[in-house]
């Protein structure tokens, strides 16, 4: 076993990257994901790997797009403001089938917002990461070790699929540090891409990336295809950790950061008596429904525990059919909900038994 | 006495307290504890205050943010001010009575005044009074071993740094000390 | 039978879907020719923009990208790291190339990203209908600047090739022409050797043709070269603007 040693979440991703094969990173300054791209200035030429500082995040996402289509394991990362601008990449790469990884460190919003953690991008993840029909692998990381060890999965699930993949991280979770095992990723075997746009040798046919179709048919075609893979991967991929809900009658459901607090609140809430448990959704598109859904056979009423004005609540709502009442707890803007504004939320849905 | 802590550590930028922080967090760590270190960022962090929450704890750490420490350090008066509250009753204060010229009203607190900028300047050891705060605090809380605390610092400290080493160890005994 | 002309290899048998008139088809045989001349095919990637050549990912048989609008260089940039062997183009329009994606040419051309930038400059906005473009001439009629543009409130022409010459990361940046055979010959030069740069890794190279578009011009084919020559060449002269390896003034 390899010593654990404290890392900060923003440097651990980036050497998390690094470890699962990934040597090109293209990257604009923002806080507070910054410590990743310096991490990536310091290292990658020390790996023979490429770091680029763009003029912009718009031009980075977009080097990821030149990158991954030539069949490379690339990243980008910023944090929300940043991401906005990477849209329109990310758009083309799941409209082109180019497997990328991008990681967004939330900070407040809208606008500039502040620079405070904030989990007020969960919409934009999992519903909107860009125009059109699509979707992209959102895993949301909860310890600085689950970073690393999603990174890996992000990249593997990425080129599995065939589309981008994205950390949901915070400020929090970016700028802490906490003991971590980095796995040796030197036995790391990167797939085959027959599809990537690295030059055909005279060996095939030209291999074309590209997301126009201007026959509508043919576009809905291929729309349809990449939802038939999306169902697949619903059916496959969800991921979400259940702390203390086999007997529980009040389940807050949380990731990210707030799943971190929220835990504490179950631990007190379980002193004083009351059943509670935590659901926290690791993937967040595929949303782990399949777990909410068995939950909700027994528990009496959810709690959605957001560091937002409550974005997520309406999938769990979705994923038990409002089956059981759930209901919002939130803050925003930076601030992060203390245990025991959770717990109390928690002992005021206990009282309605 | 408990074996988790909720920690704070709050001064001014520059101070070290970040880097106090993790000398706290490693001897909990080279303990085989849970350790969270989480840093005040952003602007303030450019010669305002600076703060840092330290857990360590037996069990996974639920949120890394300290917003009712068990153990307060404080290097200046508006730190002190804005946190002495917050601690919780029975917890342990440790404050550099060199920078902040004020006693600490509540009767509920384990409160040790130790002048650490002054006892820096006094022996040579600049800029070490976070340090020495931090070995004061072990001797009041045991938070972790000694030995770890030791390897703490030789891990904390950088090695083309190698001749502060010695000196972060002084520090450390001299906190001790007090 | 003699041959004397084939279609470049670098060509797929597509058909261009090009307007009557539109010298995209010949800037096209140009760049494919020097793919096959230069024998690297196997390993070039073009990057089409958005704009009238959108779809020229169908017409050059080496792998190509298709870019967000403006985006070429950085996607350019983006294969170029990946694989910095492979000899990667853009195909970019003035809009594509001069408005939404300056940002993204200046800082590849700064940073001396070794890749070929071909930039075809019919002063307006094809694909969407024949839209003022940054390198609208003053006083040019388009369906945006119905009354002529005014540089007032309108603004000033973009001259990339000057612009671009300024920069330590640019190896070539070079303005010609398709208007005449004489001018279809240097570009192709031109052409070639902005290829060729890339190949002995001498930085960024932009070669800016002159361009028309009969259709949004509103003029025939004959008159739109008429057009190119007598209004469009005074005020974008042809020439070499930088040639020189990239960094070389500063050594």
């Amino acid at each position: 076993m390899a010593e654990r040693f404290l890392m900060k979440g923003n440097e651990a991703l980036a050497e998390a990257a690094i470890q699962a094969g990934c040597r090109h990173f293209f990257g604009y300054p923002i806080t507070p994901q910054t410590e990743l791209a310096a991490y990536m200035s310091k290292k990658m030429p020390k790996v023979g790997g490429t770091y680029l500082q763009a003029e912009s995040e718009l031009a980075a996402a977009n080097m990821v797009l030149g990158c991954a289509s030539a069949g490379c394991r690339a990243m980008t990362s910023s944090s929300s403001p940043g991401i906005s601008l990477k849209t329109e990449a990310i758009s083309y790469m799941a409209g082109s089938d180019v497997p990328a990884l991008i990681i967004n460190v939330q900070r407040g919003g809208p606008g500039l917002g502040g620079i405070q953690p904030s989990q007020a991008d969960y919409w934009q993840a999992t519903k909107a990461t860009g125009h059109g029909d699509f979707q992209i692998l959102v895993f949301a990381p909860a310890t600085v070790q689950e970073m690393v060890n999603l990174v890996g999965k992000a990249f593997d699930l990425g080129d599995k699929y065939r589309m981008p993949a994205m950390i949901l991280a915070d400020g929090m979770l970016g700028q802490m540090m906490e003991p971590v095992e980095i796995p040796d990723g030197s036995n790391t075997e990167l797939p085959e891409k027959p599809w990537a746009t690295n030059g055909h040798q005279n060996k095939r046919e030209h291999n074309i990336i590209n997301s126009l179709y201007l026959t509508p048919q043919a576009l809905e075609k291929l729309v349809r295809e990449r939802f038939e893979r999306y169902e697949i991967i619903k059916k496959n991929e969800q991921m979400a950790e259940e702390y203390l809900t086999d007997d529980a009658d009040i389940i807050v459901v949380a990731y990210g950061a707030s799943a971190r607090v929220s835990h504490s609140a179950v631990d007190s809430a379980r002193q004083q008596g009351i059943k509670a448990g935590l659901i926290r959704p690791i993937t967040l598109w595929p949303f782990p429904t399949d777990t909410l859904a068995k939950a909700a056979e027994h528990a009496k009423a959810f709690l959605s525990v957001e560091m937002s004005m409550g974005q997520m609540v309406d999938d769990v709502k979705l994923a038990i059919n409002c089956s059981r009442p759930v209901e919002f707890y939130g803050r925003t803007g930076g601030m992060i909900p203390t245990p025991d504004e959770i717990l109390q939320q928690i002992i005021e849905l206990g009282g309605e038994k | 006495m408990s074996t988790n802590y909720n920690m704070l550590l709050a001064g001014f930028g520059g101070q070290g307290i970040l880097f106090a922080g993790k000398v706290i967090a490693y001897g909990g760590l080279n303990d085989g504890k849970e350790i969270s270190w989480l840093p005040s960022y952003g602007p303030e962090m450019r010669g305002g205050t600076a703060n840092c929450s330290v857990c360590i704890s037996d069990k996974a750490i639920g949120s890394p943010l300290v917003t009712s420490p068990d153990t307060f350090i404080a290097m200046n008066l508006p730190s002190f001010d804005k946190f002495i509250n917050d601690v919780k009753p029975g917890g342990t204060v440790i404050v550099d009575s060199f920078l902040i010229d004020r006693k600490v009203e509540r009767d509920d607190l384990n409160v040790f005044y130790v002048p650490a900028t002054k006892i820096a300047e006094e022996q040579g050891l600049k800029g070490l009074a976070n340090i020495i705060l931090v070995g004061k605090l072990f001797k009041e809380t045991g938070f972790c071993t000694e030995e770890a605390l030791y390897k703490a610092v030789e891990k904390c400290v950088p090695a083309r740094k190698a001749n502060m080493l010695d000196l972060n160890k002084k520090a450390i005994k001299l906190g001790m000390e007090q | 039978m003699a041959v004397v002309f084939t279609k470049p290899h670098a060509l797929t048998d597509a058909p261009f879907h090009y307007c009557p008139g539109c010298t995209h088809g010949i800037i096209h045989r140009l760049v494919a020719e020097v793919i096959d001349e230069l024998g690297v095919e196997g390993k070039t990637v073009g990057v089409s923009p958005v704009g009238c050549a959108v779809m020229n990912y169908d017409y050059f048989n080496c792998d190509m990208v298709e870019a967000p609008h403006g985006r070429a260089p950085a996607v350019a940039t983006g294969l170029k790291r990946a694989k910095p062997d492979n000899v990667i183009f853009t195909y970019q329009g003035d809009g594509d190339l001069a408005a939404i994606g300056t940002a993204e040419t200046v800082h590849a051309a700064t940073r001396g990203e070794n890749i070929t930038v071909i930039f075809v400059n019919n002063t307006i906005y094809g694909m969407t209908g024949g839209q003022m473009a940054p390198t609208s001439l003053p006083g040019q009629v388009t369906q945006t600047t119905p009354y002529g543009r005014d540089v007032n409130t309108a603004g000033y022409p973009v001259r990339v090739c000057e612009m671009l010459s300024t920069l330590d990361g640019v190896a070539l940046a070079q303005r010609v022409a398709v208007d005449s055979v004489k001018h279809v010959n240097e570009a192709k030069k031109a052409i070639k050797k902005a290829f060729q740069n890339q190949i002995d890794k001498k930085g960024f190279s932009i070669v800016e043709v002159l361009s028309t578009c009969p259709t949004n011009w509103g003029l025939t084919p004959v008159e739109a070269l008429d057009w190119l020559r007598e209004k469009m060449i005074p005020y974008y002269p042809l020439g070499v603007y930088k040639d020189e390896e990239k960094g070389a003034r500063l050594k």
